[in-house]
């Protein structure tokens, strides 16, 4: 085998609420069809539930869409959408060991629904951007209007996409990567 | 991004480690992302695996990662990540991951600029 032809993954982060656009994301920049994952979590419960089985552990089944993008040769990055539900936590702490960092992504017809996703990557130190997704291209709130509504620190960027246009999802990507040789420059 | 309900995923819900004896962990550290190619003696002991063992190996003649093999056989991912360990173990698989200082470790700068050009050049 020639190990010099197995290319270095890569990963990056697409998380926010539900029906937010994060397949679409993922898809539009994807050189694969964008595939599903599934994984299991079984829990050992705390309580006694009834509609458990004998041994008292609950199982929590979750399904991840992901992408593949080549980037050179040597270099293969794949993008992961994440459940935004705080239950679905238990892979998130997978999801970003290692990870590039992550990009939020938020409508702002419901703001609210990426609160967990930017508390988390906070809370974890997982370098993120905020992406404000324009459905149908139009942008209902200014960046700075979001970033103060979600009370987002000012070294986080937020970045306005289009997750159905590839050339706006790899300008977030941009920016996340961006962000990323920020903080790890000012860590180094 | 929703609970599946992906009939293919559905029938494996009741016994998911029925395929790994009942084993959960993997002996080997296996991100999502890592990638999986198949070696000299994987391509050799093709004959004798069993269905998803064979499946892994000819699938990774070109370099997939863990979370493709799961998503390719329908299988559960830590089932996955499972078989997958074995067949690294036993040589016939090969893993390809970003090194990282710690497993938690961010990649550094030189990685990111690559990755910077990477996503310039598409």
């Amino acid at each position: 085998m020639n190990a010099s032809a197995t290319p270095i993954p890569v990963k990056i982060v697409v998380a926010g609420g539900f029906a937010v656009g994060k397949s679409t994301f993922v898809g539009s920049i994807s050189d694969i069809d964008p595939l599903t994952t599934e994984a299991a979590m079984t829990k050992q419960s705390e309580e006694v539930d009834d509609l458990g089985d004998a041994t008292g552990k609950k199982s929590t089944t979750v399904a991840m869409d992901f992408g593949r993008v080549a980037l050179s040769q040597e270099l293969v990055l794949y993008l992961f959408g994440t459940p935004g539900q705080d239950r679905f936590h238990f892979m998130w702490d997978e999801l970003v060991r290692g990870a590039i960092g992550a990009v939020v992504l938020v409508d702002t017809g419901r703001l609210e629904h990426c609160f967990p996703a930017i508390d988390y990557m906070e809370r974890a130190g997982v370098p993120f951007v905020v992406a404000v997704n324009a459905f149908d291209g139009v942008l209902r709130h200014h960046p700075e209007d979001v970033r103060e509504a979600l009370d987002i620190s000012p070294e986080i960027p937020v970045l306005v996409t289009d997750a159905r246009h590839r050339a706006a999802v790899r300008d977030t990507l941009v920016g996340l990567v961006r962000h990323a040789m920020t903080m790890a420059a000012s860590t180094a | 991004m929703t609970e599946s309900n992906d009939e293919n995923f559905r029938s494996f819900r009741v016994r998911p480690y029925l395929l790994t004896g009942g084993r959960t962990r993997s002996a080997v550290d296996l991100p999502l992302e890592a990638l999986v190619r198949t070696t000299e003696s994987g391509h050799a002991a093709l004959g004798t695996q069993s269905r998803e063992r064979h499946q892994i190996i000819s699938l990774c003649a070109s370099p997939q990662s863990v979370a493709e093999i799961s998503a390719h056989l329908k299988i559960h991912l830590q089932v996955a990540r499972v078989l997958v360990g074995d067949l690294v173990q036993e040589g016939h698989v090969a893993t390809h991951v970003a090194k990282h200082e710690t497993a938690s470790a961010r990649p550094d700068l030189r990685l990111l600029e690559q990755v910077l050009d990477g996503l310039h050049s598409l």
